[in-house]
């Protein structure tokens, strides 16, 4: 069993990895999110072969179900996104893969050398990551950690709308037929002219 | 606990070989004979001009982000559901707490008219 | 685990799928049926019929899903030049798989095997044994319904997408817009159920609701659920994706033959996997009066086994039986209900849908903090605290007389222009 554990981690660690080469390395933008959204995928799965259930189904949930989408969303608000003739890598990559390799360094190293693995006792039963713990865990030890959350998400969500309105208002606004009407008739009472047929730019 | 999800995993792949098998029974029974008209775009019967990205409405992109920002709050509620039976009032007061600072962001959400279709 | 049980694993599985694609192939039928006698029509009648005597004929059309299944494997398969070929092709495949396993954790029923092997008392948890009736029995089945009916949508975006088609296109975007605004307001719904039960697993709601169905203390969810999930599976009246005024087909403009049946097919299966949701959360799942008490009888005079086999049986009968009604309600709703305008879409799932979502999670929760241990209590509570939320937000948004100034723009306009 533990055989059979080990091979599927791999298949599972080596996907992985493929996807996120495929998500730098595509020309097409939409196939990069696809490849994306494998790679999310297959990082549920890992959660799930450490028994972490809920963590495996909220990366779904949160990643794929949501952020994958949001991703797509940007790339359909930006015009022009093929990617074909878009240079893919910035001219001094190898500063920026010295630089990757030095943060995985300082990451890893001290996980692999000062971390004592708890190792389990075999056939000891193991539920830290049961739903019911991880709640009780909110109330009681990260209690400030989770209040501070929603404090987090809310200036996401303000920000967010405050971004988002600053680039509404440089668009044109789609005038609704009642305010179309009433352009019109105090153009006509001012100029006294005919009215001229307006072409509106529609957006959907 | 995991063999559950092995059971899922077995029914993904029968779940999998029901779309593709009909994909290729269907691909040796029926006729092709692809003419350049019906290969192209339909555009109700116009031929298709311009590119398929269209200007599409900010709204869209507020609307997802506002999700992203509900859902994770959401993802945060379940623990506290299946647990808050035994934590009692202290733990209803907490959630109070976290989804107040939240509501206030549907409200300015809402008041700032981002939830507005316009 | 033995050979054997991997031989049952694997034939339990594709049954199931199977299973899963008759009901849609029937549900098809179904609704047909009934969308003609709602429009005083006959309805399909003429494939496959038992001949009476007299002349008369009866189940009238019941081999209609097959001859439509049969005349589209034989149609042409146009791939239109400019689509994203791969991407094409995997769609269909994209947005059926996640409609079939939807299923898995979905109890169809209650039926002990292995273990002591006893009738289920309080509900369907065999020591040692497992229910035959559910495939897999996870701890967060819930959180995995959902998941599974949000990657759902991409199916519909990328089918979109790759077509290289404006009116799919947009199709896929209004989707994915759609869906994600609804997933809030049917998760919050669920999560009503979950404080209920306190558990995610599907097997442990159903058991805790012997006797005593969910709808009562979460009548308020289980409107939500009704509209959200209605709204998640693009289903009439929330069908703005393939609109046929503005988009033509919608995402599925450019798919013909096998391809647009797959799509057809994960619609239809996403529809009744959520009506079925709906049955396992609120309607009591399996659950059906009477049923233990005839099990028992039965296990009394002619043997246990004998009196699982009947109570397993009986129970998915049960099952199915509710999830025909609430399709019927589903169809219901498509003849009665016209199709919504996007805006009135993103107002019911934002500011309608999401605060009443959150109000009944607040409720059920102090209601179950301030009152434990008198569910019955309680639970009359909720549903008249709930009815007259409903009834307060329909007269609030419901409609109304349009504004004098809406009514006098059309002769305002022909004013204007003259």
């Amino acid at each position: 069993m533990n055989i059979l554990i080990m091979v599927i981690f791999v298949v599972l660690a080596a996907f992985t990895l493929a996807a996120g080469v495929m998500v730098v390395t595509v020309k097409n933008i939409i196939h990069a999110a696809l490849w994306l959204i494998a790679s999310f995928f297959s990082v549920a799965a890992m959660y799930l072969l450490m028994e972490a259930e809920f963590i495996a189904i909220v990366q779904v949930l949160v990643y794929v179900g949501a952020i994958s989408i949001l991703v797509l969303f940007a790339i359909m608000l930006t015009r022009h996104v093929t990617g074909e003739g878009v240079r893919q890598l910035y001219k001094r990559w190898w500063i920026a893969l010295i630089v990757a390799a030095a943060l995985f360094g300082v990451l890893i190293v001290p996980t692999v050398f000062n971390y004592e693995w708890a190792v389990q006792p075999s056939g000891a039963q193991i539920s830290i990551a049961s739903t019911v713990e991880i709640g009780t865990a909110f109330m009681r030890e990260y209690l400030l950690p989770f209040e501070v959350a929603s404090v987090l998400l809310l200036v996401a969500l303000i920000g967010a709308i405050v971004i988002a309105f600053e680039e509404r208002s440089t668009r044109r606004r789609v005038l609704t037929l009642a305010e179309e009407v009433e352009q019109r008739r105090q153009r006509n009472e001012s100029l006294r002219l005919a009215p001229t047929t307006h072409a509106s730019e529609t957006s959907e | 606990m995991l063999a559950h999800y092995a059971f899922i995993g077995v029914f993904f792949i029968a779940a999998a070989s029901f779309p593709i098998l009909p994909l290729i029974g269907a691909y040796f029974l029926r006729p092709s004979r692809p003419t350049e008209v019906k290969l192209d775009t339909y555009e109700c019967g116009l031929e298709a001009i311009g590119d398929i990205w269209v200007q599409f409405k900010v709204q869209y992109y507020l609307y997802a982000l506002a999700f992203v920002v509900f859902d994770i709050e959401v993802v945060f509620l379940y623990p506290w559901a299946v647990a808050f039976n035994q934590l009692g009032l202290f733990a209803l007061v907490e959630m109070a707490i976290f989804l107040f600072i939240l509501i206030g962001g549907l409200v300015y959400a809402w008041r700032k008219g981002a939830l507005e279709w316009v | 685990m033995s050979f054997l049980d991997i031989i049952i694993l694997i034939v339990k599985a594709l049954v199931l799928a199977l299973a899963a694609t008759t009901l849609f192939a029937y549900f098809t039928l179904f609704e047909r049926i009934l969308l003609a006698r709602f429009q005083h029509r006959v309805g399909p009648n003429r494939a496959g019929y038992i001949p009476l005597p007299g002349g008369r004929k009866l189940l009238g059309g019941f081999l209609q899903p097959v001859a439509d299944a049969v005349k589209l494997f034989f149609k042409e398969d146009v791939t239109p030049a400019l689509a994203d070929k791969w991407v094409y092709l995997i769609s269909p495949a994209f947005a059926t798989i996640p409609a079939l396993i939807i299923w898995a954790t979905i109890p169809l029923g209650c039926w002990p095997v292995g273990g002591d092997g006893a009738l289920p008392v309080g509900g369907c948890a065999p020591v040692g044994g497992s229910n035959f009736l559910q495939l897999a029995e996870i701890s967060v089945g819930i959180l995995y319904l959902l998941a599974v009916t949000s990657i759902g949508v991409y199916g519909i975006a990328i089918a979109g997408w790759s077509s290289n088609n404006k009116y799919s296109m947009l199709g896929g975007v209004r989707a994915s817009a759609q869906v994600i605004s609804y997933e809030l307001a049917l998760g919050l719904a669920v999560l009503g159920v979950v404080m209920q039960a306190e558990s995610f697993s599907t097997a442990e709601i159903v058991n805790r609701q012997w006797g005593w169905w969910f709808i009562i203390p979460q009548f308020l969810g289980f409107i939500i659920f009704l509209l959200a999930s209605t709204a998640e599976v693009v289903r009439a009246p929330f069908d703005l994706v393939e609109a046929e005024q503005e988009l033509v087909g919608g995402y599925n403009t450019e798919f013909g033959s096998m391809k647009f049946a797959l799509f057809f097919m994960s619609e239809y299966i996403k529809l009744v996997a959520m009506n079925a949701i709906a049955v396992t959360l609120f309607l009591g799942g399996w659950h059906f009066p009477g049923l233990y008490t005839l099990a028992q009888f039965v296990s009394a005079n002619a043997g246990q086994w004998a009196g699982n086999a009947v109570f397993g049986l009986l129970s998915l009968g049960a099952f199915l039986l509710k999830v025909t009604l609430l399709s019927f309600l589903s169809v219901w709703i498509r003849a009665t209900v016209p199709r919504v305008r996007y805006d009135q879409l993103m107002h019911l799932g934002w500011k309608v849908l999401l605060p009443m979502a959150l109000f009944n999670v607040a409720l059920t929760a102090v209601l179950n903090v301030l009152i434990p241990d008198n569910r019955v209590l309680s639970g009359v509570i909720a549903l008249v605290v709930g009815a007259l939320v409903i009834v307060g937000v329909a007269a609030v948004n419901g409609p109304r007389k349009p504004p004098a100034s809406q009514v006098t723009l059309v002769k305002k306009s022909a004013e204007v222009v003259q």
